[in-house]
């Protein structure tokens, strides 16, 4: 890989309030120019922390980062002032779970998403609201002219979503982070959007990293997984590694877990116990509590993160050994 | 109260085995909606218009269908968290609008929901184990058998009392707190569970100890299921009968190997194949439904799908098809003028001499 786009490298987020909780653990991330990376993850286990540090967008207070973050060759712990409002939203760019974080109910989608384009280019009103209305086109909003002037809770959810989606595009944002923008909707509009990512992703060939619970929603979007695991990526690979040969304990019991076709009529496959508190994480690894294969090492000693190429993992005892990467 | 007129005793089974256990008919539920000011004619969402179904004893139905379609209403019209504007129902063979008094609330005792947030339905200020005591204690058990049975609960639900029992809601997981409220609803033995997105918020490595489990005690009491969710897998995994949803209507129901092998209704079709793929070399190429649901408001004339249905004919505009058993599997159910020989509709089936 020539420079990625994006390097996290031994990044730690941890919250300072009554209690210190440890959101984030040495996350280390790669992502190339033109890569779809799918950051799966349980609820808690960090993923929207991930990219909210990667927008800057916790209090500096009450926050304490640690680590490095590279976006484009800018060090983005760093930035300040106008430097940083260009990268928000020039650079880089997010879309929600809930369309409601991003836009304001009182102007229109229109006047929203020209807005989005004169901040970040010396564009005159004229030139920009064509360029919105194009915008709008291309995320597939029917009838996109008239509901231009419509404002945010005149759509239904899936519109909003693509609404939205053309905001956070209205840039050109070289990376796009996308926080479970399908979860709240239906299956027959997720696939709408998933679909719609993708496309977007080939025409404009930006990165994205996208995070979810879902690992079918992962695989119909992301080039490359990253498990995450109470704070920590435990496993990353290509998608067809990961769901065909995991090696990390984890991700085979997730995928184990999954309820698929194959199961019905015989008892699922569950991974016993709950993900553990970040506030008081066990002193080993963080799944030992819940792993069928811990021994009295990964009870004591943090397993550290090894990759080879394009795989990583973070295991004493993975089902199958890294080197033997196919 | 006295003692001897509460009976914990599971309410009797009366119409016998081939008795379903519940029977809807045609129930009806609009909401009003607020208008514009000088709108003059008042707008309804028909939220449940016409939904008729019933449930054999000890099996499964799940109920699938996009957001809005009338889902929950229909779960809570059958608990009578609310009235319904018309239909009836059948539990056990017996009316339940004819239930009076000491009837209904027995009625209310056999069926027992639970619901998707965990958090919002658990008394913040009770243990967990006054939690599920409560309800039979309002009923009349003396506290001391309430609490006993509680603690045998918790137990049979994963939860080691004597870890578990005095701990609130807020000291529990998410899937742990579900499980409160799956011993919670037992507390009554209940005949009829509703479980409305009951597992939706757990997370994937919890879900599935949680489906174990709801498994295991169906067969352990004999338990019947009305299992709601938007996740099409899990449906397929839990139920035994399924019933689609559209727009407030029955669209099709039938067995569960029919449904998800031989779907007859273009809605279902289109719903089954939204699932994503999991073949990364093989993903989705096309989205097997354009646009949103229409709006419940002003639901389109004749079937209701006809605005997004690939095989739609101007007939499909003009009357609304039936819900119809299909040829030879008559518990099989699809309303969609290609399954009626006598529609009109040029594509429809012919006719299939028995
Ligand atoms: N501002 C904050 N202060 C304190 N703790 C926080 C803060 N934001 C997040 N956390 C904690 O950090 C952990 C990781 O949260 P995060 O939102 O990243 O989870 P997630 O993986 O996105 O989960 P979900 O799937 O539920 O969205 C959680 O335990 C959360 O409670
Ligand atoms: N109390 C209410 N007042 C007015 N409208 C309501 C009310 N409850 C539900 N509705 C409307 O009735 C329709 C059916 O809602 P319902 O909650 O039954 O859908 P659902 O199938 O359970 O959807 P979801 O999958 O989102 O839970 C929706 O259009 C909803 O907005
Ligand atoms: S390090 Fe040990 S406990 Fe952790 S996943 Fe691997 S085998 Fe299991
Ligand atoms: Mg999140
Ligand atoms: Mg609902």
């Amino acid at each position: 890989m020539t420079t990625p786009l994006v390097s996290l490298q031994d990044l730690s987020v941890q919250f300072c309030g009554s209690r210190t909780a440890s959101a984030l653990n040495e996350v280390n991330i790669e992502l190339g120019a033109g890569e779809v990376l799918g950051l799966l993850g349980e609820s808690g286990s960090g993923k929207s922390v991930t990219l909210r540090t990667l927008l800057r967008l916790h209090p500096e207070r009450t926050t304490k980062i640690q680590g490095k973050m590279l976006v484009d060759g800018q060090d983005v712990l760093a930035l300040k002032g106008r430097a940083l409002d260009l990268y928000r939203g020039g650079t880089v760019s997010m879309v929600f779970q809930e369309p409601g974080l991003a836009f304001d109910p009182v102007y229109t989608i229109g006047q929203q998403v020209t807005e989005a384009i004169r901040a970040h280019a010396a564009v005159d009103e004229q030139a920009a609201r064509a360029q919105a209305l194009q915008m709008l086109e291309r995320v597939q909003i029917p009838q996109a002219k008239r509901r231009f002037d419509a404002y945010p809770h005149e759509l239904s959810g899936g519109m909003r979503q693509r609404a939205m989606i053309a905001l956070a595009l209205a840039c050109q944002p070289k990376l796009l982070l996308a926080d479970e923008p399908t979860t709240a909707l239906d299956a027959t509009v997720q696939i709408q959007i998933l679909l719609l990512l993708r496309q977007l992703q080939r025409e404009t060939g930006m990165s994205v990293i996208f995070v979810t619970h879902d690992i079918a929603a992962a695989v119909e979007v992301a080039d490359r997984i990253a498990v995450m695991y109470a704070g920590r990526i435990v496993e990353q690979g290509p998608v067809s590694q990961i769901v065909r040969a995991p090696r990390h304990p984890y991700t085979a019991g997730l995928l184990a877990a999954t309820v698929g076709t194959e199961n019905r009529g015989q008892p699922l496959l569950a991974v016993p116990g709950a993900p553990p508190n970040l506030a008081a994480l066990p002193p080993g690894c963080s799944f030992a509590p819940r792993c069928v294969h811990a021994s009295e090492q990964c009870r004591c000693e943090v397993p550290p993160l090894q990759s080879v190429g394009t795989q990583a993992l973070a295991c004493w005892h993975p089902l199958m050994p890294l080197a033997e990467a196919a | 109260m006295n003692t001897t007129s509460y009976s914990q005793a599971p309410v009797q089974d009366r119409g016998g085995p081939a008795q379903p256990l519940l029977v809807v008919r045609n129930l009806k539920k609009y909401f009003a909606v607020r208008g514009q000011p000088l709108e003059k004619s008042k707008k309804f969402v028909h939220a449940v218009d016409g939904v008729s179904f019933s449930v054999p004893k000890g099996k499964t139905l799940g109920i699938v269908g996009e957001s809005g379609c009338g889902k929950s209403t229909t779960a809570r019209l059958i608990a009578r968290l609310m009235a319904a504007d018309s239909g009836n129902m059948v539990f056990d063979g017996e009316g339940v609008d004819e239930f009076g008094g000491i009837r209904l609330k027995e009625f209310r005792r056999s069926l027992q929901m639970v619901f998707q947030d965990s958090f919002a339905s658990l008394n913040p200020r009770l243990t967990i184990a006054e939690t599920i005591a409560y309800g039979p204690r309002v009923h009349g058990m003396p506290a001391a058998e309430a609490m006993r049975q509680a603690h045998a609960l918790l137990a049979r639900v994963g939860l080691e009392p004597a870890q578990f029992a005095s701990r609130y809601p807020h000291e529990l997981s998410g899937g742990q707190r579900q499980r409160v409220n799956i011993a919670r609803a037992l507390a009554f033995d209940p005949r009829l569970v509703i479980l409305d997105e009951a597992v939706a918020a757990l997370d994937k490595s919890v879900q599935a100890q949680v489906l174990n489990l709801l498994q295991e005690l169906k067969a352990e009491r004999q338990l019947t299921y009305l299992f709601i969710s938007h996740d099409l897998h899990v449906v397929h995994y839990i139920s035994d009968y399924v019933m689609v949803m559209y727009l407030g209507q029955v669209v099709e129901t039938g067995p569960v190997e029919r449904i998800y092998g031989q779907a007859a209704h273009p809605y279902t079709r289109a719903l089954l194949s939204a699932v994503p793929s999991m073949d990364p070399d093989n993903r989705t190429q096309a989205s097997p439904l354009a646009g949103d649901p229409p709006n419940p408001i002003n639901p389109p004339s004749g079937c209701r799908f006809h605005d997004r249905c690939p095989h739609a004919h101007p007939v499909c505009a003009a009357k609304a098809p039936l819900l119809i058993g299909l040829p030879g599997e008559p518990a099989h159910q699809a309303a969609c003028h290609l399954n009626d020989p006598t529609s009109g509709h040029p594509a429809a089936l012919t006719e299939v001499q028995p």
